[in-house]
């Protein structure tokens, strides 16, 4: 019987030959991941496994990037931590601010992940390396202490949902997390609970590889377990030139069994505006020109990428940001930002009187640099619109592109990229 | 596994890891902390008024959002003694029972139960009474090596005991 990308991996990791939905296998570790805030408590639950070493110096990878640079002293003891942990194991991806990034924009961009890697890591959009043909899930600090002294971990084999996206978007402004946020606004936030969800069609073969890592990294937002997308000459033309192990390239059979199939004619979709508190309470932006906002934020794991920064360039450059409007705009990584001093990208969000901040996570999750008060509205490239996420319980966050941001930043109200051109 | 008996205090649909414990708080790890804030934008005063051992009881896709461990942490150091759900997101599930906090699928009883009900619940049996009504419902049951796990008091003391060494814990 036929299997899918995701039960591929597994197997190979399993050291099986076949495996299927639903079964407990252990698999063998590629790469594990902790950041600022998970870190800490992974290090505390390592040390009482007695375990002396970690399984691996150069699989195992801490990042400070959720409070850091370190926001408050309690944040700067918990980057201390993490930093004297990596020093004591002596561990090769300890990375400093300064020469980091957002841990999933950092990863795929060093060449840490490849394709048919399996991967964990204690964050939830450790699901972003789907978008490379990895087996990635993020798990808890637990987790990640024991997979971290044992080099493996024990997983239940998720069935897979298939999403085809037909078509070619007449919109040019429509990206990944349109057609990311339509789907969930489809299926709901527990709509793909427990399971894989793999991405395949026109769409996707059109779609860049920064788009294709949005897309995977909102997987968790349906309660997926992990997101993939099958690597293509795209994915082998963005790892050849930076991976820095070898890779695997796994693609479902066509006889691979799924738990469903859903297809999505993208060919007149509009781009997507997610509405308070869920990340599925979707409408076309033209639905949504009513929202008078407070605060944009482009940048997080999920849309600082270069591209994310280049669209959001072509709409600010030459305008004003609106005046009631704080912009915050966050280049993803070390290089993204470089890259942004040096083709003027900068200078464009400076100008226009928009905040331009080192790779960090704060505002994504309410934890600093751009926090709302009560009764606030943001619109935001970031993931999550829950309750309180961004700041005061009775603030608001809407979820969009990098496009649609940067054209409410300008207007003062949540609107599309055509009414600012 | 223990008989655990407690009131209940209801929630509803996708209630998140937010909610459950804020970002805002994760500049600290210690429990004590983190119960402190335990579910305060829904309940305020929720640390002066849970008795130890109380159960809270919840619909769809309970803990859904972030892999923060100290979502669990929070609501067991805060006195729940466990959950039930109509159905859990799938990270916290796993959280849950790795640091041995039990949590059981129960759509029928997470749907049927109301606040301030009295429960008798046996975790390893997915038996849940209500002392309150009388009504008994079924949950699903945990396969073995997930008792295995709640029984060691967690993943970390399971593990620990399979590498020989003695668990810190």
């Amino acid at each position: 019987m036929g299997m899918t990308i995701t039960e591929k991996i597994l197997a190979v990791h399993a050291g099986k030959e076949q495996v299927s939905p639903g079964e407990l296998i252990n698999a063998r570790l590629d790469l594990v991941l902790a950041n600022d805030i998970t870190g800490p408590m992974v290090v505390k639950e390592f040390n009482k496994i007695g375990v002396e070493r970690v399984f691996d110096q150069n699989k195992v990878v801490f990042i400070p990037d959720h409070f850091a640079p370190a926001k408050d002293i309690p944040s700067a003891q918990q980057c201390l931590e993490i930093k004297e942990f990596s020093r004591a194991q002596g561990l090769t991806h300890y990375y400093e601010v300064g020469r980091n990034g957002i841990e999933h924009c950092f990863l795929p961009e060093q060449g840490l992940v490849v394709p048919g890697d399996v991967v964990i890591g204690a964050d939830s959009h450790t699901c972003t390396y789907g978008g490379l043909g990895a087996f990635s899930t993020g798990v808890g600090s637990t987790d990640l202490a024991v997979g971290m002294a044992l080099g493996e971990i024990w997983f239940r084999v998720p069935e897979s949902i298939k999403f085809v996206l037909k078509g070619k978007p007449k919109n040019k402004w429509v990206n990944g997390k349109d057609y990311i946020l339509a789907i969930i606004g489809k299926i709901g936030v527990d709509g793909a609970q427990y399971k894989a969800m793999e991405f395949e069609g026109e769409a996707i073969e059109a779609l860049s590889m920064d788009g294709r890592l949005t897309m995977a990294n909102m997987a968790v937002e349906a309660g997926a377990k992990n997101g993939i997308i099958a690597p293509d000459e795209k994915t082998v033309e963005y790892v050849k030139e930076r991976a820095q192990k070898p890779w695997q390239i796994y693609k479902s059979d066509p006889d691979a069994v799924y738990a469903g199939v859903i297809e999505i004619d993208v060919t007149g979709l509009e781009p997507q505006v997610a509405f308070p508190h869920l990340p599925s309470n979707t409408k076309p932006v033209s639905a949504s020109t009513h929202i008078k906002i407070d605060q944009a934020v482009i940048g997080s794991c999920t849309n600082g990428r270069w591209e994310d920064l280049v669209t959001a360039a072509r709409i600010i450059n030459g305008r004003k940001i609106h005046p009631e409007v704080r912009a915050i705009v966050i280049p993803g990584t070390r290089e993204i930002y470089l890259r942004a001093v040096r083709e003027g990208l900068v200078e464009i969000f400076v100008e226009a009187g928009a905040v331009v901040s080192t790779p960090t996570c704060g505002p994504c999750l309410g934890g600093y640099m751009g926090i709302l008060a009560k009764g606030e509205r943001a619109v935001s490239t970031t993931n999550r619109n829950f309750i309180g996420r961004m700041g005061h319980p009775e603030s608001e966050v809407y979820l969009a592109g990098p496009a649609v941001a940067a054209a409410s930043a300008v207007l003062g109200r949540i609107g599309s990229p055509e009414e600012v051109e | 596994m223990e008989i655990l008996q407690g009131r209940t205090w209801k929630v509803g649909h996708n209630i998140d890891t937010d909610l459950i414990i804020p970002a805002r708080y994760l500049n600290r790890y210690d429990a004590g902390f983190l119960a402190s804030h335990c579910l305060e934008d829904i309940f305020p005063q929720l640390g002066e008024s849970i008795n130890p051992g109380d159960i809270l009881v919840a619909g769809k896709n309970f803990g859904c959002g972030s892999s923060r461990e100290h979502a669990p942490v929070a609501l067991k150091s805060v006195g729940f003694s466990c959950i039930i759900a109509e159905s859990y997101a799938r990270i916290f599930y796993r959280n849950a029972i790795n640091i041995g906090l039990p949590v059981i699928v129960a759509p029928e009883a997470a749907r049927s139960i109301n606040d301030h009900e009295m429960l008798e619940v046996d975790p390893a049996g997915g038996v849940i009474r209500s002392l309150t009504s009388g009504k008994t419902y079924r949950g699903e049951l945990l396969p073995p090596f997930m008792l295995e796990i709640l029984d060691s008091g967690g993943l970390v003391p399971h593990v620990a005991k399979k590498v020989g060494k003695k668990c810190a814990r």
